[in-house]
């Protein structure tokens, strides 16, 4: 099952680095966007940290689910997905791998970023790494959440709008405890309660979202 | 042996055909003819599993293939009209990557023969993107010759291809029917099969003054 796995991730990694601009728009909409906010707000020091959490883990959940159309729409497109559901792997293994990948790709970059974005708000040297765990924690939620609804879309007109109003909000619950966790640092609170929320809920996505993603594969592939 | 019983497919408020029992058993072809939208591609898609039938089931050695997909899939390769092959990766790599997955991992070298042997000799490194339709094929159908799978759904298989790809692909399927395995396929072209048992199947009917 390993090698499986290996096989997948290193054959969606093979493509994304065959097609690196695909993946560096995902990351440059997220420098954006973050970047936008102190330009458009100006220098208020008070200000920016008030809205950091905010703003960072919105543009995450958009930056994901940007990415989404990505996931499945050229497997779909030319074939080799059809031919995964035809394999004798059961498919929630082939979902995770292709998650993981896809994670690897679109998400794991924007983490390693934000400290350095983070800088931008005046935040503290702990809240960065606070900001940095949350979104490590929290990312691959977002992936593993996205695949559902970007599984259920394929092959339709119009997918990408109709993701987002699928999955967005879904995403709501580790928007919360996402920023959350940020926000109580900010304010002395402590993270470990909304770190361990978010840990919750990524190991409750691990075990459902493979699953209900393969059946909607199914569905779509028919 | 794969048997069909009673199966009916209907694809939004068509029905492609319905009632139909076939089977087909070690060292025998099933050509299966019909005109355009008369669901040949639909019923093979429906033996893989991939489209779930209205009504009826396919057995593969007595049991629904929909409860036992990981056993089938193991002994059934399918080609359809896509190619299945990532434009970004080379030959090989698509095909070893293919092979990977189906649970029968080939090295390089015998992924390279396999793609020598379909003429492809000098583009085995070259990423598919580069290649044309034709050549694309040749990629897809390389599979065939790595695989161990006894039974081959083939959806055109000659689509694209020159003549002498076409005549060695037909030595291909009959050397595979001769040596005990299973082959269902749709083709257009009038090609002389196997020196095997051949079986005919006509799906749709045609109307007066159809073309």
């Amino acid at each position: 099952m390993f090698e499986i796995i290996r096989t997948i991730v290193m054959r969606d990694l093979t493509l994304a680095m065959r097609r690196r601009s695909d993946v560096m728009t995902t990351l440059f909409f997220f420098v954006i966007v973050v970047s936008l906010f102190p330009l458009g707000i100006g220098p208020e020091l008070d200000t920016l940290r008030m809205i950091a959490p905010g703003v960072f883990w919105v543009a995450a959940l958009l930056a994901s689910m940007l990415a989404l159309e990505k996931l499945f729409a050229a497997d779909f497109e030319d074939g080799t997905l059809e031919q995964m559901l035809l394999t004798p792997q059961p498919v929630f293994v082939l979902v995770m791998a292709k998650v993981f990948a896809h994670w690897l790709i679109t998400g794991v970059p924007l983490v390693l970023l934000s400290p350095l974005l983070g800088l931008q708000y005046d935040l503290a040297a702990e809240t960065l790494g606070v900001l940095l765990l949350s979104l490590l924690l929290g990312t691959p939620t977002l992936s593993l959440i996205g695949a559902i609804g970007a599984a259920l879309t394929l092959g339709l007109r119009g997918g990408g709008v109709l993701v987002s109003l699928l999955v967005l909000p879904l995403y709501i619950p580790v928007l919360i405890f996402g920023a959350g966790a940020v926000e109580a640092n900010v304010s002395g609170l402590g993270e470990t309660g909304h770190l361990l929320m978010l840990g919750a809920m990524l190991l409750l996505a691990l075990v459902a979202a493979p699953v209900a993603t393969s059946a909607a594969l199914r569905i779509s592939a028919e | 042996m794969l048997e069909v019983s009673n199966l009916e497919c209907i694809r939004g408020d068509r029905r492609l055909f319905s009632e139909l029992n076939f089977d087909i058993s070690a060292g025998e072809l099933l050509h299966l003819h019909g005109h355009n939208g008369s669901g040949k591609t639909t019923l093979l898609r429906t033996i893989c599993g991939l489209i779930t039938p209205t009504e009826g089931e396919v057995r593969w050695q007595g049991e629904n293939v929909r409860r036992q997909r990981d056993e089938f899939a193991r002994e059934l390769v399918y080609i359809g009209h896509k190619n299945a092959i990532k434009a970004d990766l080379t030959g090989t790599e698509n095909l070893r990557i293919a092979c990977q997955l189906d649970g029968a991992p080939v090295s390089e070298k015998q992924a390279w023969d396999a793609l020598e042997r379909l003429g492809l000799r000098g583009h085995e490194d070259l990423p598919v993107r580069v290649l044309s339709q034709g050549q694309k094929k040749r990629v897809t159908l390389a599979r065939l010759l790595l695989s161990k799978s006894p039974l081959w759904i083939l959806d055109e298989p000659f689509t694209a291809l020159d003549k002498a790809a076409v005549s060695y692909l037909q030595t291909v399927i009959q050397e595979h029917v001769d040596a005990g395995g299973m082959v269902i396929l749709t083709t257009h072209q009038e090609v002389a099969l196997t020196r095997g048992q051949v079986k005919q199947l006509g799906l749709g009917w045609k109307r007066d003054g159809d073309v």
